[in-house]
């Protein structure tokens, strides 16, 4: 037996062989460019047809994009140093770009803004990132909106206080009614409790208690706002209350309830029949003339309520979209277990509808966000207004690819964001259905 | 609450109707702010600078009448509006005037119940070409291509010229005027059109001004003047009488810089010292104070001074005064007499 082989076979190896790398042609850059880029003649025309346009490309644009205009005074001056050379003119950017951020919010105030943005992340990472955010922030979420527009608009403290107030009496009044009538009844005079609070007792009492304890912030004007912080106050306030506003409106128009079925069709098809710069005309010309003359009704608050019902009325169909969408054995299954209306909705129909409708309802937060740039239309200085406006400056008249470059950069980020953020929603709700 | 208060605001808004307008003077007096309506952005007449402080050629204005009535210059809240909310701000109230390079015409007078308390600036539609295409008059732009903003008079001026002369032109439609610019630039058309005084700060911003020229026809009236509501006289007489009182001081060689040392006690002639106030009543008049004047023409200079600094011939805009010169010196400009 021993020597069974010995004639056959030669040698015998008697160790492992050492795992060897794969070529280096066929691994790294070099071999995914083998792989992806040249695996075949046309393939690899192709590929060097497409460097040369990207180079090409980028032969025109970044000796444009790399110009020394950083500190530029006027157009004028930008061309003196370019001396003759295509180049961007950057001064403009550097010398506006805090118009272009805060409007013409006063300078010495720009913490403000600023704390309120960071403050809203805060308030947000609970809600976006539950896996991370510790849930005991959640109280301050809810209180966030008073702050922030406290930290906005500034004034007396007592206004967000007791706006916010007007939520704790409804709330304690719907506790107290529910004991002695239905609930739907204790629903109505909460609301008139809440009413009577904003419109008789905050009116009368905001400016005694103002006088007596007087903390508070300089008041800014709404007409100072503007920029990039105009758009993300009103795009922020639309998507926010755009989500729960759309949520009810969805559910309503699938309710069996005749009239609130009705109510919430009639409403979803005027807005979404008409276009937003028709509402936002509404809100800025024609409530002026049928609001008496020295009402103050805030113009920003005026276009946030518009902007906001246009984006209820879109999620409202992009979440009757996901509860179309839900299987008819979901709803049975919810009243085989005996849950009520409400309680079918929270635990097992909303959840479901609205992991399925997510890219929907980020695309309308997208599409909700770049609509602000509209009022620019109605002579709020969004950054298309200030581009505009500046451009009137007689330094820069004559700008134009540079502020629109600018503000089309800083769009994409904020909007690349949001999508991105979706993206992880989903891949963190996937539970592998379908 | 928000449908709540919509209504009740249409309900307030039909008994009210009647009141308003009334005794905007105590109105702004009371404020300590007027509300000036100027446009979003046009070269030389109004834009806000890196700081937000607005200036212009019809910020000036609105500067004068907050001088003459609140005596600081600095007591204005621009309210910047649209080509399309210009006019329902004012009827609504929202501003007290509108100094935004708007034309003087019957409809907008009679129909849309505004009073034009004057003019302030004369302009009129102009075409620009580049120098190479070698015209020299616009009747030789027969078959030429045309940038025009569309849904404005200078469509339709147009329009009306080229028909008038026999000529043909095809239409190039752009949005606002710093598209116009690329395109005009870009060789999308051959000719621009639009007010002379846009065109000159247009061709101000261009890297070789001198490629471009301004033909010398001018093919319609654009008188643009500040405007106030129908229903108080008082407040339009006020806003009349301060333009007036720039354009008088011009021609009287009253300037910012030796104003004070005029009012300072009567001198010679007669009518400086009326429109000073050292002599006579007419601020009580208007209901204002002796110094109305004094105040107006020291917030930005007489009518002359103003033109000069924001965009006469020394600045990037660099209009000649043309028509708008003082009467004496051949132009439109000319105040009645204060007396």
């Amino acid at each position: 037996m021993s020597n069974t082989h010995a004639d056959t076979v030669s040698y015998v190896r008697d160790t492992m062989l050492m795992q060897q790398d794969p070529p280096s042609t066929s691994v790294g850059v070099v071999g995914w460019a083998r792989g992806n880029l040249f695996s075949g003649w046309f393939n690899t025309i192709l590929t060097i047809l497409s460097a040369a346009f990207v180079l090409w490309l980028l032969a025109g644009i970044v000796p444009w994009v790399v110009s020394p205009t950083w500190n530029a005074s006027s157009l004028t001056e930008c061309r003196e140093i370019l001396a003759g050379h295509e180049g961007a003119c950057w001064g403009v950017i550097h010398e506006r770009w805090n118009q272009l951020l805060f409007g013409f919010y006063p300078q010495e105030l720009y913490w403000r803004p600023v704390l309120a943005l960071v403050l809203l992340l805060i308030a947000l990472g609970p809600i976006l990132f539950a896996d991370f955010v510790s849930p005991k922030i959640l109280p301050f979420s809810a209180v966030y909106p008073f702050i922030g527009a406290w930290l906005l608009w500034g004034g007396t403290i007592w206004t967000p206080v007791m706006a916010a107030l007007g939520f704790v009496v409804g709330y304690g009044v719907f506790v107290l009614a529910q004991r002695f009538i239905v609930p739907g009844l204790a629903f109505l005079a909460a609301v008139l409790a809440a009413l009577v609070w904003w419109l008789v007792i905050m009116p009368f009492a905001l400016p005694d208690l103002a006088r007596l304890i007087p903390i508070g912030l300089e008041a800014v004007q709404s007409r100072q706002f503007g920029g990039f912080m105009l758009s993300i106050t009103i795009g922020v306030t639309a998507i926010l209350f755009s989500l729960p506003i759309g949520i009810l409106l969805a559910l309503g128009r699938r309710s069996d309830l005749p009239l609130v079925k009705w109510l919430c069709v009639g409403f979803i098809e005027f807005i979404r029949g008409v276009p937003l710069i028709t509402l936002l005309f509404v809100a800025s010309t024609l409530l002026n003339i049928f609001l008496p003359p020295g009402t103050n009704f805030d113009i920003i608050l005026r276009v946030m309520i518009m902007v906001t019902l246009f984006a209820s009325a879109y999620m409202a169909e992009v979440i009757r979209g996901g509860l179309a969408a839900l299987p008819k054995g979901q709803y049975e299954g919810a009243d085989s277990l005996g849950l009520d209306y409400w309680q079918a909705q929270r635990l097992i129909i909303m959840p479901q509808a609205l992991k399925i409708s997510i890219p929907g309802i980020v695309s309308t937060f997208i599409g909700v966000f770049k609509d602000t740039t509209l009022v620019s239309i109605i002579s709020m200085f969004d950054p298309l207004g200030l581009a505009n406006a500046i451009r009137a400056d007689s330094a820069w008249n004559g700008i134009y690819w540079e502020l629109f470059i600018f503000i089309g950069a800083v769009f994409f980020i904020f909007c690349f964001s949001m999508s991105r953020y979706s993206m992880y929603l989903e891949r963190k709700l996937q539970t592998g259905h379908r | 609450m928000k449908k709540t208060a919509i209504f009740g605001a249409l309900t307030v808004a039909g008994l009210m109707a009647g009141a308003a307008g009334a005794a905007t003077l105590d109105d702004v007096k009371a404020r300590g702010k007027l509300n000036c309506g100027v446009s979003t952005g046009l070269a030389g007449f109004s834009n806000p600078d890196a700081n937000g402080n607005w200036e212009g050629f019809d910020v000036a204005v609105c500067r004068a009448v907050a001088a003459a009535v609140l005596g600081d210059p600095q007591a204005v809240e621009f309210v910047p509006t649209t080509g399309k909310t210009r006019f329902t701000a004012l009827a609504s109230g929202e501003i007290d005037m509108l100094a935004r390079n708007t034309t003087w015409t019957l409809s907008r007078d009679a129909d849309l119940k505004f009073t034009f308390v004057g003019v302030n600036y004369y302009d009129g539609q102009g075409f620009m070409v580049p120098k190479e295409l070698g015209v020299s008059s616009a009747k030789e732009l027969d078959g030429a291509t045309v940038c025009i903003q569309t849904g404005t008079t200078t469509e339709l001026n147009l329009a009306d010229f080229f028909r008038k002369n026999n000529m043909s032109y095809e239409p190039v439609p752009i949005e606002t005027n710093a598209e116009a610019q690329q395109q005009y630039l870009a060789g999308a058309c051959d000719v621009y059109t639009t007010d002379a005084s846009g065109l000159a700060s247009t061709r101000a911003t261009f890297e070789d001004p001198s490629a471009h020229a301004v033909l010398p026809e001018i093919i319609s009236k654009e008188p643009l003047g500040p405007l106030v509501r129908h229903g108080d006289d008082e407040w339009g007489d006020i806003t009349r009488w301060t333009l007036n009182a720039l354009v008088a001081a011009e021609e009287l060689g009253i300037t910012s810089a030796n104003v004070a040392e005029m009012a300072a006690s009567a001198g010679d002639n007669p009518e400086i010292n009326r429109l000073l106030g050292t002599e006579g009543n007419l601020g009580e008049m208007l209901g204002l104070e002796a110094d109305w004047a004094v105040k107006a023409i020291s917030a930005g200079g007489n009518y002359g001074e103003i033109f000069e600094s924001n965009i006469g011939e020394s600045t990037p805009i660099g209009l000649a005064r043309g028509l708008n010169a003082q009467w004496t010196d051949g132009g439109l400009i000319y105040s009645p007499p204060f007396r």
